[in-house]
């Protein structure tokens, strides 16, 4: 047997197009479902939106007039539909508490949370990324130690309490970082009143305003807060890197790159590395679903306007529209993504793209 | 002189149960020849070879009385001086594709990263040294395997690109640990014989691990028996049947032979060892 068989035809990228369609069709059919879901809370729990509309005094005719005005009084899946298409275009009904559509609500609240979450994962990525691997190329050694003991500082302690210290040490007592809030109010003002808004994400705005003063107070604002969700993350993000790593230089494909006299900075960043990134991807993106779904509690002590703040809100005044548009927005961001993990998986691995 | 003296080779694991000796004391020349490393799973024979390379990772130790590779002490040499040699001078072909390539490389930037990173050779350079490798390997269409991926190809294929990559720097020593294992056994026959002709062409000493002692016996000039971390014998090839150690009369027993007697196979007998 001397032929040898010749291995499939290349097109690298077809596949990973084909894994879009068909990444978007699943993503259609999760938030289809979602929208059921919260559809369905909606009408099951016990605060009435007309009742909360016209109050306690109104009369069975006023009743029945918001009824009909809200669509109330159609059949259930005609609701639904519109319920749907509304979501489609963008409408997620009108908040009980402001009377303002929930989706402008959270066209504002969201890019506080966007900017932190952003910031944080950056941060708990460029740190736990090289720990990881430091802590996996020295096992049991004093860095291997120290990355351990930081990690495990991150995942056991609570949030609220290391923010509240990061406030007292690093606010309180150093002052080498601004308070609460996103920027102190006369920035704010200026932000307000004089700059024009692109993104609603204060640092990216102010850069393209040229207003580099209002960047800078919101750089001191924001470092405390994204430090600290970047110090989460990095916990786990760091802890994930060793493993993997230790794993993957356990593989005999790194004995072949160390045969070959390849130096050791490239067996572990480019021979290991580029196996480790495939599970990475996915952590990575799940620890950034999750500062993005609004870290409510270090939002709250931070004052930061943010979607976790919104939904905490929206909850404790019975605002149902506002917290179940705040459920579908998470939803998407969470199914985003999802996919987009799973096509940059493709693109990394290519025992993926078949 | 010899290219590669052994003596008294020990490689020592501590683990927590303790310390392990894989290799108990191991000593042996060679030169531009073929030498056969075999024994049982666990006798010391791939520890061996790897430690030629010093590639035993920690809590592994390598100690020996003296090793020497071409007049070079092998034993003290830097991590640099040891970076030098392989790949360059000495190379190793593992026992299977499937998991001795990077699945997430091109099998041409696997071939090419040597030449590109070490010798400093442009890219058309070392595609073409690549691509002359892979037609030695008898490769048919280099070009489309150069563009695949590790498992895109068959265990054959994958053990052909293996050899090609070791052998694209022209070493002067190659150790083969069970090249043949995990193929099928249509498919080492070929494997062997392209290995067999490279090798010989190129004057290169080998050292050629195995746990099949016909195998090796047909392949190499001198054949090494070794038993739990010890070489129990040393005997030429051709006289394998000659072999004085009870081990190395255990293991010859314990082969089939077509046209033999359809008795049960004797078994090792470990009491006498």
């Amino acid at each position: 047997m001397t032929s040898t068989p010749a291995p499939p035809p290349r097109n690298r990228l077809l596949p990973v197009v084909t894994q879009i369609l068909l990444g978007l069709g699943t993503l259609a059919i999760t938030l289809l479902g979602l929208l059921l879901i919260t559809f369905v809370i909606a009408r099951v729990v016990p605060t009435d939106p007309v009742l909360s509309i016209v109050g306690e005094r109104a009369t069975e005719a006023q009743i029945a007039a918001i009824r009909e005005k809200l669509g109330l009084d159609l059949p259930l899946w005609q609701q639904f539909f519109i319920y749907v298409w509304d979501a489609m275009r963008g409408d997620l009904g009108t908040s009980i508490k402001t009377g303002a559509p929930v989706a402008s609500e959270i066209a504002r609240y969201f890019p506080a949370t966007l900017e932190l979450a952003t910031l944080g994962t950056i941060f708990g990525t460029l740190v736990g990324v090289p720990a990881g691997v430091l802590a996996a190329t020295r096992p049991g050694s004093i860095a291997d130690q120290i990355v351990r003991v930081v990690g495990l500082m991150g995942y056991s302690m609570p949030v609220f309490w290391l923010g509240l210290i990061g406030l007292l040490v690093f606010y309180g007592q150093l002052d080498w970082v601004s308070g609460p809030g996103r920027l102190d109010p006369t920035y704010d003002m200026m932000m307000e009143f004089t700059l024009t808004s692109y993104t609603g994400m204060i640092l990216i705005d102010s850069a393209l305003n040229g207003a580099w003063d209002v960047f800078g107070n919101a750089v001191s604002h924001i470092i405390l807060p994204a430090g600290l969700l970047g110090y989460v993350s990095m916990a786990y993000i760091s802890r994930m890197t060793r493993s993997f790593m230790m794993n993957e230089l356990g593989q005999e494909y790194i004995t072949t790159a160390r045969v070959k006299g390849m130096p050791e900075w490239r067996v572990v960043w480019v021979h290991a590395m580029k196996n480790v990134a495939v599970p990475l991807i996915t952590v990575i993106a799940l620890s950034y679903a999750y500062l993005l779904e609004g870290s409510v509690l270090t939002e709250t002590i931070f004052a930061w306007p943010g979607l976790g703040s919104y939904i905490t809100d929206a909850l404790f005044s019975a605002d149902m529209p506002a917290v179940l548009g705040g459920t579908v927005v998470v939803g998407v961001v969470f199914v985003t993504l999802n996919m987009a993990s799973d096509i940059l998986y493709r693109l990394v691995d290519p025992r993926a793209r078949t | 002189m010899s290219l590669l003296e052994v003596r008294n080779l020990r490689v020592t694991f501590d683990t927590e149960t303790g310390l392990v000796q894989a290799v108990r004391g191991v000593s042996f020349s060679l030169g531009h020849e073929r030498l056969g490393i075999v024994g049982e799973s666990g006798s010391g024979k791939t520890m061996t070879g790897r430690a030629v390379l010093r590639l035993i990772r920690p809590p592994g130790r390598i100690e020996a009385d003296a090793m020497t590779f071409d007049g070079q002490d092998i034993l003290h040499a830097s991590e640099r001086e040891m970076r030098a040699l392989r790949g360059k001078r000495i190379g190793m072909v593992m026992q299977d594709p499937k998991y001795s390539l990077n699945p997430v490389m091109t099998v041409g930037r696997q071939l090419t990263e040597g030449l590109r990173l070490r010798d400093g050779l442009g890219r058309a350079d070392a595609t073409a040294k690549a691509i002359a490798a892979l037609e030695a390997v008898q490769i048919r269409d280099p070009g489309r395997v150069m563009d695949a991926y590790p498992h895109e190809l068959s265990g054959g294929m994958g053990q052909r690109v293996m050899i090609a990559m070791m052998l694209i720097p022209e070493p002067e020593l190659l150790i083969a640990d069970e090249p043949t294992s995990a193929l099928d056994v249509t498919v080492q026959a070929e494997v062997l014989s392209i290995l067999d002709r490279l090798v010989r062409d190129r004057g290169m000493g080998l050292i050629f691990i195995s746990h099949d002692l016909r195998l090796v016996a047909r392949f190499c000039d001198r054949v090494l028996v070794m038993h739990k971390g010890l070489v129990v014998e040393e005997i030429a090839a051709s006289r394998l049947l000659d072999a004085k150690h009870p081990y190395t009369k255990g293991l010859l027993n314990c082969l089939p032979r077509i046209g033999g007697p359809r008795g049960p196979l004797p078994v090792l007998d470990r009491a006498g060892i």
